[in-house]
Order: C-alpha cells, then structure tokens, then sequence
C-alpha cells in the first residue's frame, strides 16, 4: 500500500489535491482513500491531507503516521512544521519552491524534488500572485516522479475536480509535468 | 458505476436516489456535508424535494414529524449536539410510528468542544424507538439508506444510518452508486398505512390514559422485534438485485476462534487488517462486527460469542458510572448462558482518539494474558491526566 501526504495551507487546495490524486489513482485500477487530516479548517493555518492507495481492498481507518511520500505545497511551512515526520527512507519529498532548499541536512536519507508551482499558477492565472492556487501543479509534478497515475489520469481527474478553469489547471499539470527538478537521494546520514 | 466520493456524498447520494419528498436539517455546526450536497441537488432540480432550512435541530425533526404524518418520505441528519436537542421528538418521531430515516454522524458530545467520531450522541439515544444501524464504510452507508427506508416503511418505525464523523463523513473512496432504476425496483414509493388526509379525517396524537398507553408501547415493542426478521428478509431483497450483503452482526473468521473482539463502525475495518495479520501468525481471533444495535440481536451475538473462551469488545463511548454501552448490552445478552465466555470491555478512541492497528493488538494480547479482565472498563491509550476538578 501507497500512503503519501499533503502539507498545505487552508485555502491552498491541499485537500482537494489529495481527492484528484485519489481520483486518478482510481482510474488506474486502484483502491484509493483520501482524507483530511480531521481539524477544523481556517485559512492559512497548517492543513495536512493523506491518500492511500493499493491494487487490493483498503480496510485500516486510521490516519497515516508513516506516508513513503510527502508533498510540501507552501515552503514556508518548512520553518514550521517536521515535513519528513515519519516518512519512510528513501521516501520522496517534493516541495513547492523556485530552488531547491538551503539547508539540505534536514532531508538527508529522502529523495528530494522542487516545483515552482507558483510561478505556473500564476502563468495560469490561478489565484493571485499573493494566493496562488498550486494544488494542480503539484499534482502534475507527483505524476513525472512515480508514473502512476499518468499525467492523463491526472488532467481527468482535474477535469473531473475543478470544471471551472479546467483547460489552465490541467495546463499547469502538465507545465509542472515537465518542469519538476529532480535533485534524487540525498546523502548525509547513517542510515541505520 | 463505481466513483469516488466523500462518505458525506455517499449519504445524499442514496437520499437523492430514494426519491425523498421532504428533507429538513439545520445547516450548522455539528452539522456535516451531507445536507450541503442534498440543497444543491434540491436546488439544481436533481432531487425534486422540499429542502426546509430550520432554525434548530428540535424544528428540523418536528418538521418531519409534520411531513411524515403527511405521507410522506422524509429525510434529516445530525450530530451530537444537534441530535441531543432533537431528544423530544425522536420520542414523538417513533411513538406516532414515523419512518422517518436519518443520518446520525457520530460526534462527540461537549464539553469539551469537539467535532470528532466518538458514539455517545446516537447511543444515549437508544431508549427512544429508534432503529439503530452502524456502519463500516461507504459503500455500506449508500446501501444501507436504501435498507433503512425499506425496514422504516415496513415496521413504521424511524431509522438512524450511523457513521463515524471523519473517519467515514470526511473519507473519499470508491463507492457503487447504482442507477435509479435499479433502485426503483428495491425501494418502491412510499404507499403510508396513514396519513393525514383531509378527505378522510381523524384525529392524531390524542391523550392516551393508562387504559391503553401499555398495549401502545408494547405494540412498538413487538415492532421493534419483527424488524430483526424483516431486515432478513429485506436484505435477502437486497442482495438478490444489488449482489451485496451485510447482515445484522457479520462474524469475521470466527469459525475456530477463542478470542473474538466486537467491534462497530469504522473501527471494524482497520481490525479487520489486524485480525487478519495475527491470524498469520497462529493466533485464533475472530472479529464480529455489530451493525444493528437497536434492535439488539442478542440470539445471534449468544450464537457467534457464546462458544469462545474469551470476548473483547471495544466501544467508542462510554456511560459514566456503567461502562462501554456495546459491552453492557452484550454481556446483558450472556449472561443466561451456562458457559459464559470471560468478557472484557475496552473503551478507545473517544472524541476523535486514532485506533490504530498498535491499540488494537495490544487489546487482543492483554486478552489473551490475561484470565479475567482487570476491571469493568479498561480505558486504552490514556495519558497523564489530572483528576482534580479545582483550579490548581
């Protein structure tokens, strides 16, 4: 089973990515589950949200602790919050950021990639330059790292999702498909 | 078509597809998605129903309580709080023999203030008449709203559909929604024993003296029973043309087991996972899941139980002063029996607390170590905590 999880703020779309990724899953033929973590929503607060996903029947209903893969929708929140909590080794990290961080000690043992989803939200005119709406970018630069979902099961999933703005978000998907920076394992740490 | 859909949605869908006249709910907190999704299906003419937007829970029901009397289909749903004021006419609902259905997301009570899945608000109302159903996921919550208008309409009794806030409102996942024919064919429109009917008046709600109050409440007494056998038969119904079933009680791998833990709502689902797990490692466990608690199946829980050596039921409630309602009403149900199994209540998971796959084996294991259970309730997961009640 696929776990993986979302960090956003409230009003960035961070649980309405994890739907649309659980969307596209489910179009390639797996069982898939998707929830918020279960908090009161307020905008620009701290938001996380999960997916699994797996060939067989999912039966556990409880929150994910120790996801393979982690999504960072806003880096602010690297200052924050532990973004590698419990996150499996040699695990994807991928983060919405123009480059990639500054201190990369923090991530060593995982597998790191950057998105400037900002930029092509706005090369989009999704949301504004001060809110800008970055879930379908994110969701595109997922499908480049691991393949599954294909980036055409996930611009229908979008299609699906958000049918107003359709063509800019699946546009920004696929920008995000080709842009995403792949910086791969990074060393540093004993893993033990 | 299978699709994926938030648990919440998975509830509208079955309200929309059961062709329900009148829906009336308070839009508030504790309130979940589920009426959002139905007053945009009323409003968009997807759903042909009156949506009545009310100012309390205790309206949104006596509002119902009107509707049904009417003939007919109704529809609401609540949470704690909100429920807890619907106490009054929950009585009202069953005694005038209503099958009004309802959506009960299990929330916590406050204080304190919490939104989170814990079962107190629907179990304290299980003296009210209501029939009780728990379920485990979403597909589960779909089909069972079209069960529950089949048994209400049936018994004229009211049906409570009840799912873990979050864990099942605020879950996507894949769920079956059939077509409406298909529907059609399982639930035929609402044809009422009575209505109010001013072609042919009568009076409704009379005062009812001690000369026949008694044969009243043991009419809805003998209701209440013959919904166990006609929910048989209404799911046999169900399973012939949807091919899914789910059973009052479903016993999980319990053929040879000598310890079976009891469970209900979503919690069942991730003991399933642990169960299954232990089972590959040699240990004899079973899962039996409770789905209709009101009324209880005590027959067949002494059937799945009574042959065991040891029973861990696991409630996310509990009554203050008593213990975990499930372990209560099923060591009720035992305690006749001649070789009654040792019984160990468990309370986890209260007010939105995670059982997790850890807290669960740990329950099975101090089980099976232990020969008796150390006391009426074992509280799980607990963290330091400080009695005291006075300012320190």
């Amino acid at each position: 089973m696929l776990e993986i999880r979302f960090h956003g703020r409230g009003g960035q779309g961070a649980v309405i990515a994890t739907v649309m990724l659980a969307k596209a899953f489910f179009k390639v033929g797996y069982q898939v589950q998707s929830f918020p973590v279960f908090g009161v929503e307020r905008r620009g607060a701290p938001v996380e949200a999960y997916i699994r996903a797996d060939k067989k029947d999912i039966f556990i209903r409880t929150n994910v602790y120790t996801p393979d893969h982690v999504v960072v929708q806003d880096r602010t929140l690297l200052q924050s919050i532990d973004a590698t909590r419990g996150l499996k080794q040699g695990g994807w990290i991928l983060i919405n950021s123009p480059e990639p961080p500054p201190d990369l000690r923090p991530f060593a043992g995982f597998k790191l990639a950057f998105i400037d989803a900002n930029a092509i939200a706005l090369r989009h005119q999704l949301g504004t330059r001060t809110q800008p709406i970055v879930n379908t970018s994110m969701i595109g630069a997922f499908a480049r790292l691991f393949k599954t979902p294909h980036i055409t099961a996930v611009a229908e999933a979008i299609r699906e999702e958000v049918p107003v703005e359709a063509e800019a978000n699946t546009d920004a998907a696929e920008d995000a498909y080709n842009e995403v920076q792949i910086v791969g394992m990074i060393e540093g740490r004993n893993v033990s | 078509m299978k699709q994926v859909l938030e648990g919440s949605q998975a509830v509208a869908e079955a309200v929309r597809l059961s062709r329900v006249t009148v829906i009336s709910a308070y839009p508030i907190t504790p309130q979940t998605h589920i009426v959002e999704y139905l007053s945009d299906y009323v409003a968009d003419g997807t759903l042909k129903a009156s949506f009545l937007k009310v100012e309390s829970e205790h309206s949104a029901l006596s509002s119902l309580v009107g509707a049904a009397s009417c003939g007919v289909r109704t529809f609401t749903s609540s949470s704690s709080q909100g429920l807890a004021l619907m106490h009054e006419i929950l009585h009202w609902a069953s005694g005038a023999r209503l099958p009004i259905v309802m959506a009960e997301v299990n929330r916590a009570l406050a204080p304190g203030w919490n939104i989170w899945a814990d079962q107190l608000d629907s179990l304290a109302q299980r003296d009210t008449g209501w029939i009780q159903l728990y379920c485990e996921h979403s597909q589960e919550v779909l089909d069972t709203v079209f069960l529950a208008y089949r048994l209400a309409e049936a018994v004229s009794l009211p049906v409570m559909v009840i799912m873990d806030a979050f864990f099942l409102s605020h879950t996507y996942e894949p769920v079956d929604v059939p077509g409406q024919e298909l529907v059609d064919r399982f639930l035929p429109a609402f044809e009422p024993k009575f209505q109010v009917d001013t072609d042919d008046p009568a009076a409704f709600s009379p005062l009812v003296t001690p000369n026949f109050y008694m044969e009243m409440r043991h009419n809805t007494a003998k209701a209440m029973e013959e919904s166990i056998a006609q929910l048989a038969e209404i799911e046999e119904n169900f399973s012939n043309i949807f091919g899914r079933y789910y059973g009052p009680v479903e016993p999980f791998l319990c053929d040879d087991a000598e310890i079976i833990m009891v469970t209900s709502g979503t919690m069942t689902g991730t003991s399933r996972q642990v169960i299954q797990e232990l089972r590959e490692k040699g240990e004899k466990v079973g899962l039996l899941k409770i789905k209709l608690f009101r009324p209880f199946p005590a027959e067949i829980i002494r059937k799945t139980l009574g042959s065991v050596k040891k029973v861990a039921i696991i409630d996310r409630n509990f009554s203050f002063g008593a213990g975990g309602i499930f372990a209560q009403e099923v060591r009720a149900a035992m305690c006749n029996l001649s070789d009654c199994p040792q019984i160990f209540g468990y309370i986890a998971g209260l007010g939105g607390r995670d059982v997790t796959t850890d807290l669960l084996e740990d329950i099975y294991w101090r089980t099976k170590k232990s020969e008796v259970p150390s006391g009426e309730s074992i509280w799980m997961g607990l963290q330091e905590e400080n009695h005291a009640v006075e300012r320190s």
